[in-house]
């Protein structure tokens, strides 16, 4: 049993509690992501940007009120809102086109929000700053509360979100549009204010992991891309649309990340992500986490 | 019944359309009306533009041409959703019941309209599973577990919850066994005693003679022939013509 | 006036090389440089149409293709002595091909969005790869050479002057649009634009598809690898940053506005973008991108056929 020493068991629990905390980031980015998906076929490249800009709303929003909190909230609505304005413009007039023009259009949007950005905020990342300090022992090392936080409080959105779903009445509408758009119409659903209103929480969903993550890195122009590759594969091996399965997916995906990390550089363990999403789709195209393959 | 043969008090008017599909010319100019509460059959052959007819009729499909008439509105563009609010019921060819949704929840897609108090919403249910028994053993179930007949009983149940002032039935019976097809015919009379008028297409001719008060026949795109049931079932000869059975 | 358009074309095409074959001496260095540098990026583009334009599939992987064929270039640049310029052109074409053979393996099996995304996530591999491996591509700084010279051993040998290098630039694209026009036109073109059309039935009739669609994107793959050791030899240098998928993102740009479908849309969308992006960065340095970028999207929603749409079937016959 001597080996058991030679395990650094303090360094694999707190890359686990990484791997959590990152995937539990991931999950509720890609969380919007997949929902956009299921209910309108668009893959929406911009989705990173939406996480970009609620990180730099709340930025605004520290400045004049120094409250984390508020900024979340006002984050999380200013990003609903975009999202609703640039769905409304751009993605309706477009949605019984070829799919391949929502992949352009919303590539379009994601270059103008990303430059848009650049241009009033410059190439200087901002700061966040963590609402609380604190941390708590693990083994020999401090691990800081806020990220601890973080996990649990992406975990209630989505949570809470799931809820909804089942739930609330428009959680309903949302499923139905989801599983059948022209039986939903059928039944009185007011299906295009359904897809706005879906656009928008997935989008606010992104811009609440901007406002999260931003401690924990800078603010600027290019943070949403990291985000977005790795969402993408969140929500193709987790299964489209499947809420459940993207956040197995995504704390699949970190935890390897973060074990890899340990003997890999950072850049390199980014390499993981994307062998999972070959391995997936070659053996399992619909999804790693779907029931049965379809 | 005017002497021309069509409603006396219309509630839905079908005028001249046409419908296209990339470039097929589907519908040629279809006519036909139904009056309020009446029960009215659309025969014909597969591929005819029977069920395109309702497709256009509820907003699914917008005709290229002509004009939908609604109590004298006209709602030849309006979205679907707009017309499922305004009483047009729709219950399509193979049902499309919602298959992650549980009976109930499917049920609640239709109940869950403006204006509707919570007691009227327990009366409206409880009527479905008075007339549809199964769908109360079953309403916590996923509709996609239901087998074919009960997720007929389903559609037609879900459309009535939008308490619709005419329900548009595509090939009810298509795939089903002849006591589910019996319980069909009786929905539709149970309808027919509310008041709520029905727009039936069918292939099957018994059914739609026994339970239609007026016929259309439609061949191609057009319809061919039209008259009232009774006539029909004294002499089926224009069935047999356009029909080819 | 069925016979009158290809002399039309033909006339008209003529014309536009004769002024390409003059531009070093009526332009001033500066002007000439670009004009070579739109001719790279148009081949760039119009490699990609072939994936877009005629077989329907968006491709974010051509930063891939064209970063290899630079790199593969540059190695051989780097390694030979002299420097053989053919040695540098197989090899680019080479490592373009491999690469784009790995990646017409994993992701023609994948309709549309997946595909897409499969070629952005294996552009950004080789980025990574790229930016990592250091002692092989020199990481983040990438490699510099010299320039060969044009010989052909026995027979003569030149010096690559600016207007020398735009002369062999030109004919090379010159020579891969006719290429290419064969290609598209052939009955192989024809199968891939019945793919582009309706998959679905192209695959009833008894096409094996996938085969297909892998010819193509290695087709596409090595016309990209060809102009990246084209802007090799141009610049003389070879990094990574042109493997980042935002390259491939800028060729998808190139044939939206040109034009899919056509060959040469795409090569009149990378100099509309590029003179664009050189007349607006005066006014908006960084920021080109932002008008640009809302007029791409305007384009993607109005004007999808792009500028050259219009003529998309004279252009094809």
């Amino acid at each position: 049993m001597q080996w058991l020493h030679a395990v650094p068991w303090d360094l694999l629990l707190i890359q686990t509690i990484n791997g959590i905390v990152t995937g539990m980031i991931l999950a509720l980015v890609a969380s919007g992501l997949t929902l956009i998906f299921g209910i309108m076929d668009v893959v929406n490249f911009a989705h990173g940007e939406f996480l970009m800009l609620g990180a730099y709303i709340a930025v605004l929003t520290i400045v004049a009120t120094h409250s984390f909190w508020l900024a979340l909230i006002i984050a999380s609505l200013g990003t609903a809102l975009i999202g609703a304005l640039v769905y409304v413009t751009t993605l309706r007039p477009l949605l019984g086109r070829d799919p391949l023009t929502t992949i352009l259009a919303t590539f379009g949007i994601s270059l103008v929000l990303q430059n848009y950005a650049l241009w009033q905020f410059g190439p200087v990342a901002r700061k966040i700053p963590e609402p609380f300090t604190g941390s708590i022992a693990v083994f020999h090392l401090d691990y800081s509360l806020y990220r601890l936080m973080i996990a649990g409080l992406s975990a209630a959105i989505i949570g809470g979100f799931w809820l909804f779903l089942k739930f609330g009445i428009w959680g309903i509408w949302i499923r139905a549009t989801t599983q059948d758009r022209i039986m939903a119409q059928a039944m009185g659903i007011p299906v295009p204010w359904v897809l706005a209103g879906v656009f928008a929480i997935g989008s606010a969903m992104a811009g609440a992991s901007g406002v999260l993550f931003g401690p924990l890195v800078g603010v600027d122009h290019a943070m949403g891309f990291d985000w977005i590759l790795r969402a993408f594969i969140v929500v193709v091996v987790g299964g489209m649309g499947s809420l459940g399965g993207s956040v197995l997916a995504a704390l699949f995906i970190s935890l390897l990340e973060a074990y890899s990390s340990l003997w890999v550089s950072p850049a390199q363990a980014g390499i993981v992500s994307f062998v999972v999403l070959i391995l997936t789709l070659l053996f399992r195209p619909t999804g790693l986490f779907v029931a049965t393959p379809k | 019944m005017t002497p021309n043969g069509a409603a006396a008090d219309p509630l839905l008017q079908v005028e001249d359309i046409h419908t296209h599909y990339g470039k097929s010319h589907i519908l040629h100019g279809v006519s036909l009306d139904v009056g309020r509460g009446e029960v009215v059959g659309l025969l014909g052959r597969n591929g005819v533009g029977k069920s395109t007819t309702l497709k256009a009729i509820a907003g699914i499909v917008h005709p290229s041409a002509g004009r939908v008439l609604f109590e004298g509105r006209a709602i030849t563009n309006l979205p679907a959703h707009r017309l499922a609010r305004l009483g047009i019921g729709y219950v399509p060819e193979d049902r499309r019941i919602f298959p992650q949704l549980t009976v109930i929840e499917n049920l609640r897609t239709g109940l869950d309209r403006h204006g509707v108090t919570t007691a009227r919403k327990k009366e409206l249910l409880d009527k479905s599973y008075g007339y549809f028994p199964v769908l109360a053993e079953r309403r916590n179930q996923f509709g996609g577990t239901l087998s074919g007949g009960e997720q007929q009983m389903l559609a037609i149940a879900r459309a009535m919850m939008l308490e619709p002032k005419i329900i548009l039935l595509d090939e009810p019976t298509e795939g089903l066994m002849p006591r589910m097809v019996s319980q069909i015919r009786d929905i539709i009379g149970v309808l027919h005693r509310d008041g709520v008028a029905v727009l039936l297409v069918e292939q099957n001719v018994p059914l739609t003679l026994d339970a239609g008060q007026r016929i259309y026949i439609i061949e191609k795109g057009v319809v061919r022939h039209h008259a009232p049931a009774a006539e029909l079932r004294a002499d089926d000869a224009p069935i047999h013509r356009y029909m080819g059975v | 006036m069925r016979d009158r358009q290809p002399i039309i074309f033909w006339s008209g095409f003529a014309v536009i090389v004769a002024l390409l074959i003059a531009s070093p001496l009526l332009l001033p260095p500066f002007w000439s440089r670009f004009v070579t540098e739109i001719l790279i990026w148009g081949l760039v583009a119009m490699s990609s149409d072939l994936l877009i334009g005629y077989t329907g599939m968006v491709s974010f992987g051509h930063s891939a293709f064209f970063g290899l064929g630079m790199y593969g270039a540059a190695f051989v640049l780097l390694e030979t002595k002299p420097p053989s310029l053919w040695a540098a052109l197989t090899a680019g074409l080479l490592a373009a091909a491999a690469v784009a053979a790995f990646v017409a393996y994993f992701s023609t099996r994948l309709r549309d969005i997946y595909f897409a995304i499969t070629t952005l996530i294996f552009s950004q591999i080789f980025y990574i790869v790229i930016f990592t491996w250091t002692e092989l591509t020199g990481g983040e700084n990438g490699l510099t050479f010299s320039r060969p010279a044009l010989a052909i051993p026995g027979l003569f040998t030149l010096r690559f002057t600016p207007m020398v290098l735009h002369w062999f630039v030109l004919a090379i694209v010159v020579l891969s649009y006719l290429l290419l026009r064969r290609v598209t036109q052939s009955p192989f073109g024809m199968v891939l634009q019945s793919i582009r059309e309706n998959e679905a039935r192209t695959r009833a009739i008894g096409y094996p598809i996938e085969r297909y669609k892998i010819v193509a994107v290695m087709l596409s793959g090595l016309f990209a690898g060809l102009a990246g050791v084209l802007y090799a030899l141009q610049n003389q240098f070879a990094a990574p940053n042109f493997v980042f998928f935002v390259l491939s993102g800028e060729v998808v740009i190139y044939n939206v506005i040109g034009g899919i479908g056509t060959l040469v849309g795409p090569i009149v969308g990378a100099a509309f973008f590029l003179l664009l992006r050189e007349g607006l960065s005066r006014f908006f340095t960084e920021y080109y991108l932002i008008p640009v970028g809302l007029m791409f999207i305007a384009m993607v929603i109005f004007m999808p056929q792009g500028l050259l749409g219009f003529a998309r079937r004279w252009l094809n016959r």
